[in-house]
């Protein structure tokens, strides 16, 4: 089988199959469209004479839905129908695909899909729609003016033809920067809650390939032994009873020299030959903390003074006006280590082409991290590699790491062979959860001063935990004068006005590898701003949405901030919980979008307690598919209270102790009853909706918890004082 | 050593040795990979096919047990009644996120509804309780899985 969609293999393709009309932006950003092949026009939209649209998706699909936002932004403007149009991934090629809020890079992440193509496709399919007109127009003798495309048909004065006629004569014509794009009004796809998801029907039958599914012909499954503790190496191994696998075919150490690459003829022959490969590790200079150790270091941290002063505030003022305040409600609050733990385990496969070219198979989150890195390991210029995206079985932030982990792997383990056979590098379970890469530990204190009015006088708030993006390759637009944007995110740019606010931050070890997870920043910060909120409307005896509420007085973001939490609490009956049930709430802001989600509960502290219910508000701005945003919301809100109820990563003189589900337990069917979502109507432009779902999801659940009077301030609430049914 | 297998209505000649999870025999050597490895532990359900009608993981399977089964995956199912009616709920209700472990629930949720034509949520809960969704469609799921009996009834 042959799977690859190199750009070659594509443009080739494509022009096989006659004429075709591409439409996308040059290298330059200019837009452009050719009849032929041309190395320089990359296209969002492919038609061919038959009138087949395609709209070329630049963002990977990981369950989020951009194979369906971005076709569904192509196909209104453009004028057919969802029946009417697939799509295909885009090939690796930041020039064109870069993701425009990245810079000169490809990639999918910080729930930018929608926000950053939402123009840039739209124009894409206006101007393809444009160019076609004019080609009837002309041929018909009349004003391009008069003719429209609906359903796939060019009409207007009289007219009517299928725009597949117009393929060939439409790239006469030069595409516009500023073509007509669609009245709000003329919407026939966009915001429509029937609008189905184009990635469904090969998922329910066996028929979607994701990466794992990549069986090439000859190809060797590789699987790494690496070392139980981060930092440790190779001093030699012994393949003996490895050799005794039917199916072995060897075992060497990767140039890294973290980890020993076992190949065989299939997957379990690599599975049974690992399991007997013997390795001695050097653990000299390996890491050998615990979690407790880590712990202590933040829990130290936060008890000094804090290293960065983020909003430079006067920190002294601050605390003496807390200390002297009418009533002051403090809290110290920790997070553990958590796992990505996709469903697919992490895989990829690569092959060398007749030519020598290299091909990586991946559901590649960002193509152009291993895009970089293969021109390193294989001394090969950046044209020389293709990356095939394919499906991805899940991410939640683990498939996009700046050091391009899995991928490098691979291309590790590839250049030790002939290259005369393809490898498939796969991880199991295992070396998922114990495989590095974790949702950073971290800690917060906070102390919050009320007069006695019971508004706020003073909030000292004091952040310490792991950067996760020092050290990286995003260090650079990610820190600033120091600080590391993503450990205070949702505190340092929260729309509540709080008077006299110091926010401080001390980094600290990394005792393993850390990675954004769903939400990154935000899966702790908002936990720490909404718990904080609801205790101190506690103590100020009033009620918390009114609380909050004084606090987003503003225009804007306060505004919107405010509009989703007030429509959260009305349509979850806010205050009116029903005999026997106790309801949470917290609102956040995250990726642009505000989401406010209540949880209610039913039980207690004793027997266990049930989450019956989570309504949900979202202001995401203009709502492509409001169904798939409902997904989100329905998904974000299961991830972020599956982990917060039983999850954590631990580590025993630094060796990872969970293993796989059963210590690393998955939200199961039964943990929410039901989860109800509300769209707030809006005229803005998309913002993220992959990832705001989470962060407000497991402070309303310790807010509904906290009525039964046990305040959850340590995750994961299973180890910390709550039982669950 | 050479099996002989009965699977989706056919007779295949695999070559095996004993102690190999159907998994990897379904995946590496008939190339059917609709069926998923997800954990290795039947911990997550996204390797479950049907043997004999019912439900197993197939990572959990050895491929000695199950040289006189019917082996059925998710390649089979729309071919089947409760099958069909299972995908066409999941394709109404749009159930599929990153989509790696719906083959996984569809033939749990097959399992369910020939056992229990008229399930009740709670019912749904307990049965696929070992399908895990790392995207949690599970509302949908269960959703899903009422609106197939309520197909099938029909």
């Amino acid at each position: 089988m042959t799977t690859q969609l190199s750009r070659r293999g594509f443009l080739k393709t494509a022009a096989a199959a006659g004429a075709v009309l591409y439409v996308g932006v040059q290298a330059d950003g200019a837009m452009a469209a050719s009849k032929s092949a041309n190395a320089l026009l990359n296209p969002f939209v492919k038609i061919d004479s038959d009138g087949n649209v395609i709209a070329i998706v630049k963002h990977f699909e990981m369950g989020q839905g951009p194979a369906t936002g971005l076709t569904t932004l192509v196909a209104e403007e453009l004028g057919v129908s969802m029946d009417q149009i697939s799509y295909e991934f885009a090939p690796s090629d930041a020039s064109v695909y870069n993701n425009l809020l990245f810079g000169p890079f490809q990639g999918t992440g910080g729930s930018t899909a929608m926000a950053n193509s939402w123009m840039q496709y739209r124009t894409a399919g206006a101007n393809a729609r444009e160019m076609l007109i004019k080609a009837a127009a002309r041929d018909w003798g009349i004003d391009a003016a008069e003719l429209d495309i609906q359903n796939g048909q060019i009409i207007g004065a009289g007219n009517a033809a299928p725009l597949g006629e117009f393929v060939t004569a439409a790239t006469d014509f030069a595409p516009s920067e500023t073509p007509r794009l669609r009245d709000p009004a003329e919407w026939k796809i966009i915001g429509k809650a029937s609008t189905r998801r184009k990635d469904s029907p090969i998922k329910i039958n066996g028929e979607a390939k994701f990466a794992m599914d990549v069986q090439l012909d000859n190809q060797m499954v590789v699987m790494i032994k690496r070392t139980p503790q981060r930092g440790g190496t190779v001093a030699s191994f012994d393949d003996s009873a490895a050799r005794e696998v039917k199916g072995f075919i060897m075992a060497q150490t990767l140039s890294t020299n973290h980890g020993v690459a076992v190949y065989a003829e299939n997957t379990w022959a690599a599975m049974q030959a690992r399991n007997a490969l013997n390795v001695d590790w050097d653990l000299s200079a390996a890491e050998s903390r615990s979690s407790q150790d880590i712990r202590d270091e933040i829990m130290a941290a936060l008890d000094a003074d804090p290293v960065f002063n983020v909003n430079q505030a006067d920190l002294a003022s601050v605390r003496s006006t807390v200390d002297g305040a009418a009533k002051v409600v403090e809290k110290t609050f920790y997070f553990p280590l958590l796992a990505h733990a996709p469903m697919e385990p992490l895989n990829c496969t690569i092959e060398q082409t007749e030519e020598g070219d290299i091909v990586l198979h991946d559901g590649a989150q960002m193509p152009t991290g291993p895009h970089m890195a293969y021109q390193q390991i294989f001394g090969l210029p950046a044209d020389k590699i293709h990356i095939n995206t394919m499906l991805a079985g899940g991410s939640f932030g683990r498939r996009a790491t700046p050091d391009a982990d899995y991928q490098v792997e691979a291309g590790l383990a590839f250049v030790m062979t002939d290259r005369s056979r393809p490898v498939k590098l796969v991880w199991d379970r295992e070396d998922d959860i114990r495989g590095g890469y974790y949702r950073p530990a971290f800690g917060h204190k906070v102390r919050v001063g009320l007069d006695e009015a019971g508004t706020i006088v003073g909030w000292e708030h004091q952040v310490a935990g792991q950067s996760i993006m020092k050290g990286t390759s995003f260090e650079g637009f990610a820190v600033r004068d120091g600080i590391d944007h993503s450990s205070v995110e949702g505190i340092a740019d929260s729309p509540y006005t709080i008077p006299g606010q110091a926010l401080g931050l001390t980094d600290t070890e990394k005792a393993t590898s850390v990675l954004w997870w769903r939400s990154v920043g935000h899966t702790h910060t908002a936990y720490v701003m909404e718990v904080m909120m609801d205790l101190a409307a506690r103590a100020a005896g009033k009620d918390p949405v009114e609380f909050r509420l004084a606090y987003l007085t503003g225009e804007g973001d306060a505004e919107r901030k405010a509009g989703a939490l007030k429509l959260a609490a009305e349509k979850a009956g806010w205050g009116k919980a029903a005999p026997g049930r106790v309801q949470g709430i917290a609102v956040h802001k995250s990726f642009g979008s505000y989401v406010a989600e209540v949880v209610e509960l039913s039980g207690n502290l004793d027997d266990g307690i049930v989450i019956e219910k989570v309504t949900a508000a979202v202001d995401c701005g203009i709502a492509v598919n409001p169904d798939v945003i409902k997904a989100q919301i329905e998904g974000g809100i299961g991830y972020g209270i599956g982990h917060a109820m039983r999850d954590q990563i631990t580590l025993d003189g630094g060796a990872v102790e969970q293993s796989n589900f059963p210590d690393y337990e998955p939200l199961r069917i039964s943990d929410i009853k039901e989860i109800e979502t509300h769209i707030v109507a809006s005229a803005e432009a998309p913002t993220g909706i992959g990832e705001p779902g989470t962060p407000p999801s497991a402070p309303a659940l310790a807010n509904a918890i906290a009525q039964l009077d046990v305040v959850v301030a340590e995750l994961p609430m299973a180890e910390n004082g709550v039982s669950f049914a | 050593m050479a099996i002989s297998i009965n699977i989706n209505g056919e007779q295949r000649d695999v070559d095996a040795e004993p102690g190999t999870p159907l998994l990897w025999v379904i995946r590496d050597e008939l190339k059917l990979t609709g069926t998923k490895f997800g954990c290795g532990v039947a911990s997550c359900g996204a390797c479950t096919v049907h043997l004999n009608g019912e439900p197993v993981r197939s990572c959990q399977t050895y491929i000695e047990d199950v040289e006189d089964a019917e082996i059925t995956t998710i390649e089979k199912m729309a071919e089947d009644r409760v099958g069909a009616a299972v995908q066409q709920a999941w394709l109404e209700l749009d159930v599929v996120q990153c989509g790696y472990c719906q083959s996984g629930q569809i033939m749990s949720a097959v399992g369910l509804l020939r056992e229990n034509a008229k399930p009740t949520a709670e019912d749904v809960d307990e049965y696929m309780y070992g399908n895990a969704c790392r995207c949690a469609t599970y509302q949908r799921i269960r959703a899903g899985v009422l609106r197939a009996a309520e197909i099938l009834e029909a």
